[in-house]
């Protein structure tokens, strides 16, 4: 976490730019999960 | 010019205080979007029924016809990768991001112009040579950087990012068969209206990327972290320009490394749902494979970040030995699940070979990193991805073609991929021989502190002293 909380890059840019794309592949993981389950049905 | 300026990688330099942690997002904006590529085939039943739409009319597109965009993008990937490496390099990663962002976003909106007036040449070009342009120039844009952000874990920082290329599939699946569910009515299939959708969101994505990327400035390096003075085993602090890296054997022994394993990998990956219905006939079921292929590309993606943090530890060389050894036992092992009907072990073996199979992808920067240096790293990894492109032949040729040649011969669909198991085996005990060789580059490629090919990439923040 080398620089995390020097001046420039705060905390709240970190969280955004990790959910930005955090979120969607969130989203699609948990998705291919959920039918990925049928092979065990 | 002024506004073409803020591409420069002069304008990218970070200020002191920025996070490196910021720049693994920025990677994982390209990678998530290009890697909608593996989620092409959503597109394959709705485009051959673009005239009928209920079902095929005549004029209507086969899917054999279809099956040439990917295999078109594939090429242009490696291609692309190797012809404009250097130019990725030395430009920095915020105008090749950039570039790729317009070729990606370019190739559906001209493949949509294709779906709408029916011409399939434009979709080849569009999709194909103008999105694969984007394929091979946005997957090596951010290798580079990232591994001179983290010098003290680029395994772990290239494996974020290539993870995020085997991710891209989960977002683009359910977003493309939402988006043909919103346009598509009773008289129309919305496929030109979801390309020029998907193309204005990547367009997007990808552009939010290249606007947070930033290069380390020269002689930054992370808190804590001291470079080593000197060389030690594998791993280099010397620069090797990126066309002598080609006449070096151990560009070759890894491009084979990768080209094996690769093709081990990807002509199982293909076949997985069909082979493992014909393995265990009865016991899975056709949506069980449809899970089961789910769940491999979920460990294809898990092994890209899983394996590549494990090279920090290990070492690149021993990474892929672990990926050649027990790749050899779990191939040698299939045939024998499918003798005893366990489906436990066949699915386990199965998703250990294909998380190996994306290992390999993300652990090879940092492997070149180790042996030619910092300096050209993108460049040469660029030129390294046509093993890809030629394993993408190799792989499901072998499968396919051993597979009718054993049926054709009276073996047992159950038992019909037994030989294709035994020669994947094969090809990784060539793969574990070829690795044995790599041995560190002969001082006699390192790059002088005289040498001025090239333009020293402002930024570049190599710790390699020159020899």
């Amino acid at each position: 976490m080398a620089n995390a909380n020097q001046q420039g890059t705060t905390t709240v840019q970190l969280a955004l730019a990790w959910g930005f794309v955090g979120i969607p592949l969130t989203l699609g993981v948990l998705q291919t999960l959920v039918n990925a389950m049928k092979l065990f049905q | 010019m002024s506004l073409l300026s803020i591409l420069d990688r002069n304008h990218t330099i970070a200020k002191p205080g920025f996070s490196r942690w910021m720049v693994p997002p920025a990677a994982l904006c390209v990678h998530l979007c290009i890697g909608q590529a593996y989620a092409l085939s959503v597109f394959n039943l709705p485009m051959t029924k673009l005239i009928g739409i209920t079902q095929s009319a005549p004029g209507d597109w086969k899917l054999t016809e279809l099956g040439w965009i990917f295999s078109i993008a594939m090429v242009f990937l490696g291609g692309s990768a190797a012809v404009f490496g250097r130019w990725v390099e030395e430009g920095g990663p915020r105008r090749a991001m950039f570039t790729a962002a317009l070729c990606w976003a370019g190739g559906f909106f001209l493949s949509a112009i294709g779906v709408y007036s029916h011409t399939l040449w434009l979709i080849y070009i569009g999709y194909g040579v103008l999105g694969g342009c984007g394929l091979g120039i946005g997957y090596i844009s951010p290798v580079s950087t990232l591994i001179k952000w983290f010098p003290d874990r680029p395994g772990m920082a290239t494996g974020m990012a290539i993870m995020g290329f085997g991710g891209g599939a989960f977002i683009a699946s359910p977003l493309s068969v939402w988006l043909l569910g919103k346009f598509s009515t009773a008289t129309h299939v919305g496929v030109a209206e979801t390309f020029i959708t998907l193309g204005c969101v990547y367009f997007f994505f990808m552009i939010v990327g290249s606007i947070i990327v930033r290069v380390p400035a020269p002689g930054w390096k992370p808190e804590g972290y001291v470079a080593p003075t000197e060389s030690k085993g594998l791993i280099t602090r010397n620069d090797v320009f990126v066309y002598d890296a080609l006449k070096t054997p151990q560009f070759w022994l890894i491009w084979w490394v990768l080209c094996l394993n690769v093709t081990a990998g990807i002509g199982v990956l293909g076949q997985a749902s069909a082979m493992s219905q014909e393995m265990f006939p009865g016991k899975i079921t056709p949506i069980a494979a449809a899970g089961f292929v789910g769940l491999m590309s979920l460990f294809n993606m898990g092994g890209r970040f899983v394996w590549a943090s494990t090279s920090d530890y290990i070492g690149r060389r021993n990474t892929y030995f672990v990926f050649m050894v027990l790749g050899f036992c779990l191939y040698c092992t299939v045939p024998y699940a499918g003798s005893i009907g366990s489906v436990v072990l066949f699915v386990c073996c199965f998703l250990i070979i294909i998380s190996m199979y994306g290992g390999g992808f993300s652990t090879v920067p940092a492997y070149l990193r180790d042996m030619f240096g910092t300096r050209y790293v993108g460049a040469i990894h660029g030129m390294l991805l046509t093993a890809w492109s030629a394993a993408g032949i190799f792989g499901p040729v072998i499968v396919n073609y051993l597979r009718e040649y054993n049926i054709t011969h009276g073996v047992p669909k159950a038992q019909a991929y037994n030989n294709t198991m035994y020669i994947m085996a094969g090809l990784l005990v060539i793969g574990f021989i070829c690795n044995f060789f790599v041995k560190a580059v002969h001082n006699r490629f390192h790059m002088k502190a005289t040498d001025n090919r090239g333009v020293e990439p402002a930024g570049a923040a190599s710790a390699g002293a020159r020899a």
